[in-house]
Formats: C-alpha cells, sequence, structure tokens
C-alpha cells in the first residue's frame, strides 16, 4: 500500500480552479518532487495535504487512512509535517525552543508538574533537550542553540524549518521550496541533509522546488504542474525531457 | 552540550532575578515601615500596589505571552472581589480568619476563571481582535450587574433580586449582603501587605515557571505563528483557553486581595471600569509587552507617582504623562533597549532603588 495516496483533488476558489484533478502515489521511501511554472498550484497542494485548505473534491488518503478535510493539527497528529515556502518560524524564540515546540506531542508533562516544579518536569525537559540537540546536529544548528530564531541567516532559518518537521516525528515530510534563496554552497549543504534524514531516518520526502539542480540530483519522480493540472509524471530523467514540460517552463518555441 | 546548560541557566536566572527582586523589594518596604519610615498614607497604598501589580502579571499572560488583547480585566478582578466578599460575609461568623480568608481568595480565583473560561469557549476559536471586544463588553456588563443585584440572607437562606431590596421579602432576623448599588459594605478587612506580596509573589512564579516548560512554549508559538503552531500539531484553541482561564484566575485573586481591604465595595467605573482595564494595559505596555518583571515594576511605579506628585496639585496628572511618555521612549527605543539588555544585571538593581527611594521620598 502507498504511503499517500491522492484521488481526483481538485479545489475551487470562486471562478478559479486551483488544483484541478489532481492524482498522486508516494511509495514509502519515496523522494518525490512536485516542480511547475509560477502560480500552478504547488502550494496550494500542499496547503490541501495539511488541512490548510479544505478540498472541493477528491480523497487523500495517509496509509490507507482517509484524512481529507481534517484539521491542520490532527494531520501532523496522523503523520504528515511541512515547512512553508515564506519562512514560518517561532521568531522570538530560541533555535533550541523551536525544535522543542515541534517535540510537542513526543513528550507528555502536565501543566501542574510545569508549575510546581516537580521531578517529572526536569525529566521531561532534559529528554526534550536531549532529543532537539539529536535533531539541530543533524543540520548542523546545535552551535546556535540559544540564538532567537529571527536572528540566523536565511539558509539556517530553512534548516531549522525541517528541524523542526522533524521533530513531530512524522511519516511524510513536505518541503515547499527548501532552497528558494540559498546560494549553490548552500543548496549542495541542503542535498546532503535531505539524504541523510531520508536514509537515517527513514523518512519519504515530498517537495517543490524551482532550483532544477536540486530536483534533478536528488528527486526519483517527478509531477509537474500547470494551471493546477497535471503536466506529466514519472521517473525524473524521463520527466526532464518531456517537450510538454520544457514549454510550460521556457515558452513555445 | 555547554550551550544547552548556559541556556537553561540563563533562563532559570532571569527568574531567579524577579523573584529576588520581588522578595528584596519586600524587605525593605518591611524595614522601613518597622523602622517608622513609611506614612499612614503611603502604608495603605502597599496593598492596592500588590494587587495592581498582580493584575499586570495576570495581564500580560493574555497581551504579551499569549498575543491576545483583553480590555475587560477589570471585569475578571470585579468578579473576583465581589465572590471573595460574598463568601466572607457569608461565613464571617462560622469560620477561622485564616482559612476563610484563604477560601475567600481561592473563591475569587475560580468564579473569576469560570467567567473566563465562559468568554473563552466561543471567542478563543476565532482569529482576530474578537476577545478584545468581548472581554470590553463584559467587563462593562458585569459591572452593571453588579449594581442591579441584590442578596440577602435569613433564617430561610438566601434571597436573589434584579429589582430592589424590599423584593426580597426578608424576614426580621434578615441581613443584606449585596445591596445593588450600594454593594457589599463591612467586608473583613483580611488584606494586609504580607498576604498581598504572596499573592503577588505567587502569581509571578506560577506565570515564570508557565513559561518555561513545554506548555508555556506552545502558547507563545501561537502567538508567533499560529499557522506553524498548527502545523506541528500544537492544539491552539485548548492552549488558548488555558492561558486566557488561568489569567482571570489570577485576576479573581487579586479581586479578592482588593475587596478584603475595602469596608465598602462598590462596583464603580473608577474601580472596575474601562479605566482600569486600560490602566492595567498600560502596566503591562510599558513594562514591554510580554516582560513579567517590566509589567511588575511599570504598575508599581505607576501606582506610587500620582501619590507621591501629590504635592503638585493640579499639575500632577500632567506630570503623569510626561513620565509616561518618558518611560515609553526609554523602553522601546531600540538603543536604550539596546543599553538595558547590555546592563540587564544592573538594570535589576538600578530599577529596584528608583522604586525604592521613590516610596522613601513620599
Amino acid at each position: 500500500m502507498a504511503l499517500l495516496e491522492i484521488n481526483q483533488l481538485s479545489i475551487q476558489f470562486g471562478g478559479l480552479r486551483a488544483v484541478d484533478d489532481f492524482n498522486l502515489t508516494v511509495e514509502k521511501g519515496d523522494l518525490y518532487g512536485l516542480i511547475g511554472p509560477n502560480g500552478a498550484g504547488k502550494t496550494t497542494v500542499f496547503n490541501l495535504l495539511t488541512g490548510e485548505y479544505k478540498p472541493t473534491e477528491g480523497v487523500i488518503r495517509l496509509d490507507g487512512k482517509d484524512i481529507t478535510g481534517r484539521p491542520a493539527i490532527e494531520i501532523n497528529r496522523e503523520g504528515i509535517a511541512r515547512t512553508f515556502q515564506n519562512i514560518r518560524l517561532f521568531r522570538q524564540q530560541s533555535v533550541l525552543d523551536n525544535v522543542k515546540i515541534g517535540l510537542h506531542n513526543q513528550y507528555v508533562c502536565s501543566p501542574a508538574a510545569a508549575i510546581f516544579r516537580l521531578p517529572s518536569y526536569y525529566a521531561v525537559e532534559k529528554q526534550m533537550n536531549e532529543k532537539a540537540m539529536e535533531l539541530l546536529s543533524v543540520f548542523d544548528l546545535e552551535g546556535e542553540a540559544d540564538t532567537i530564531s529571527a536572528n540566523l541567516p536565511y539558509g539556517k532559518q530553512r534548516k531549522l524549518e525541517i528541524a523542526r518537521a522533524m521533530a513531530t516525528n512524522p511519516k511524510l515530510l513536505l518541503l515547499d521550496e527548501p532552497a528558494a534563496g540559498m546560494n549553490p554552497n548552500e543548496t549542495e549543504e541542503l542535498m546532503a541533509d535531505i539524504r541523510y534524514i531520508r536514509e537515517n531516518f527513514d523518512m519519504t520526502i515530498l517537495l517543490i522546488e524551482h532550483d532544477m539542480r536540486l530536483v534533478a540530483g536528488i528527486c526519483e519522480k517527478l509531477t509537474v504542474l500547470n494551471f493546477g493540472r497535471i503536466l506529466t509524471q514519472g521517473e525524473t530523467k524521463e520527466v526532464l525531457k518531456d517537450p510538454e514540460v520544457i514549454k510550460a517552463y521556457l515558452g513555445d518555441d | 552540550m555547554k550551550n544547552r546548560m548556559t541556556s537553561m541557566t540563563k533562563a532559570s536566572k532571569d527568574n531567579l532575578g524577579t523573584i529576588l527582586m520581588l522578595v528584596a523589594a519586600f524587605v525593605i518596604v518591611e524595614i522601613l515601615r518597622a523602622a517608622g519610615l513609611v506614612n499612614a498614607h503611603m502604608d495603605g497604598m502597599l496593598v492596592p500596589i500588590c494587587v495592581y501589580a498582580t493584575m499586570a502579571v495576570s495581564l500580560n499572560l493574555v497581551v504579551g505571552i499569549l498575543g491576545e488583547l483583553s480590555l475587560g480585566h477589570a471585569g475578571f478582578m470585579c468578579v473576583g472581589a465581589f465572590a471573595s466578599a460574598f463568601f466572607s460575609k457569608c461565613f464571617e461568623n462560622s469560620m477561622g480568619v485564616f482559612p476563610r480568608f484563604l477560601l475567600a481568595i481561592l473563591i475569587g480565583g475560580i468564579v473569576a476563571g469560570i467567567f473566563g473560561f465562559l468568554i473563552g469557549i466561543p471567542v478563543l476559536r476565532l482569529n482576530g481582535d474578537y476577545l478584545a471586544i468581548v472581554t470590553l463588553a463584559f467587563g462593562e456588563i458585569i459591572k452593571n450587574l453588579v449594581n442591579v443585584l441584590y442578596v440577602g440572607r435569613d433564617s430561610a437562606g438566601l434571597h436573589f433580586s434584579i429589582k430592589d431590596q424590599a423584593s426580597l421579602g426578608l424576614m426580621e432576623d434578615g441581613e443584606m449582603i449585596i445591596a445593588g448599588p450600594q454593594g457589599i459594605t463591612g467586608t473583613p478587612f483580611n488584606s494586609n501587605f504580607v498576604v498581598g506580596f504572596l499573592i503577588l509573589l505567587i502569581s509571578t512564579i506560577v506565570v515564570l515557571n508557565l513559561i518555561n516548560s513545554r506548555e508555556g512554549r506552545a502558547i507563545m508559538a501561537i502567538r508567533d505563528n499560529r499557522i506553524a503552531a498548527g502545523s506541528v500539531g500544537i492544539p491552539i484553541t485548548r492552549y488558548k483557553m488555558f492561558a486566557f482561564t488561568l489569567s482571570a484566575v489570577i485576576a479573581g485573586c487579586a479581586g479578592a486581595l482588593y475587596s478584603h481591604n475595602l469596608s465598602s465595595l462598590i462596583a464603580t467605573p473608577a474601580r472596575f471600569g474601562y479605566n482600569m482595564s486600560i490602566l492595567f494595559l498600560v502596566f503591562v505596555v510599558l513594562g514591554g509587552i510580554g516582560s513579567t518583571r517590566g509589567s511588575i515594576i511599570a504598575a508599581v511605579i505607576l501606582t506610587l507617582i500620582p501619590e507621591v506628585l501629590r504635592f503638585m496639585a493640579d499639575y500632577r496628572m500632567l506630570i503623569y504623562a510626561i513620565i509616561l511618555i518618558v518611560m515609553m521612549i526609554v523602553n522601546w527605543n531600540p538603543k536604550s533597549r539596546a543599553f538595558i539588555q547590555a546592563h540587564s544585571v544592573g538594570k535589576i538593581f538600578g530599577k529596584k532603588k528608583t522604586a525604592k527611594s521613590g516610596k522613601e521620598g513620599a
């Protein structure tokens, strides 16, 4: 059974059908790319998957379970975590605390234990700190654990967002333009990080990206969207050679 | 690993600084009182200062930590004041002072908390300024409601009315507890500076401990970015309810302290009206939104200033306004903030000294 199955997904905003008849199957362990020109509806697909928008039609199944139209919080608990195209960190909080907020549902500690500083509070905090530092070290951010996240350089903010999403222990990780605004060196590092979390955390990844080097470098399968509809789907090498795809990106003749 | 240790001690050091500041201020005031250096007028200010500082801690939890605007916190204080005074009047002769006052404070907090919870159920599901609008209305409604409430007691039990005293139909042995616009008179005079200080201290510790916990981080995550908080599975409405209800409980306890410091408790606009709610908001904004310590300091200074400036007669409020503006500039100007942050330990002691000398000067 596929990890993620999307059938005939559509959403209508007034007269605009932003996503129309979208089908996608992501197998466990896939590193899957979703590409397309600006305004093709890629982020809208992510927002539908994570419960920000409710689809007009269609079914989304995660691990065989219907999660269509459920609220964002429940979908995260079912096992989908995401990053955002326009970075959404908890800007006033430290890097470490950002990841600890991601760990929120992995640990239990009653408010009373926190307020009265019972031993269970210290035990849980210690576990959370260790787990958070472990995740930060994957992205070479452990040295900046105390930095206020808004003060991080742009590339590191993107990485922190991935670390925070990983902290929720997802089955499927959605990355919305992870390399946007990164220089070539940072993109190289990011590609290595994405490969690393896929190997070591057994992660399935679906990503939106415009940087073709990254897409061609790490994605095994691609879906190309144009004007809310699927243009083509398949192995990365085949898709990138498709004349329709080249036409969508570069225009006619 | 090393970094993590320093981060933990930094946060707890900061909290410890706030608590030490409170304890030191308490000790200094007690010494001054023992030495007879505090005049009767200033002595009478001590409990209201504790009440207002506790209100500042309570409102800072909603405005600074949760990031929602409440314009009716005086309403929660009013509920706590009347609920606790009602309880104390009912059990004035049947309980010892200590357990009765302790229960009165708890009841003030719980009843205000219930109101906070009920208001939160519909409003905190929404995003936007709805809480400000609804709490503003709540503050006004609760004040007017108390003003038409008549409650009396006789050998047959309690009698309620919202018309007048006569319609209660009390028997000869009856006595009024809440007399509409006359409010509650003769509440036992139990509040004192020590109790006030303890309520302020406990509220501060509760809020500071909450901030540095799993729940507190979740609450601040909602403030910083609601969509991202939802995307990592934080139950937004539940934590908003939790923080808002806790804030109402603290406001109710402050109200209980307030009502047991008055011989006659009346729900006047001056005490529980809109202007009071705005004054609490001024404490929080001037103290630096989100800073519990700053809110307390601002509450103490701004409560003292009108009293200290009393000798200026008509110019008093003019000077008060100028001080407000200067404090605002000093607190929010990036350069002065950078300076304060660079001298943060000095800041604790520096501010406390000014507060102390303010008390001495009076």
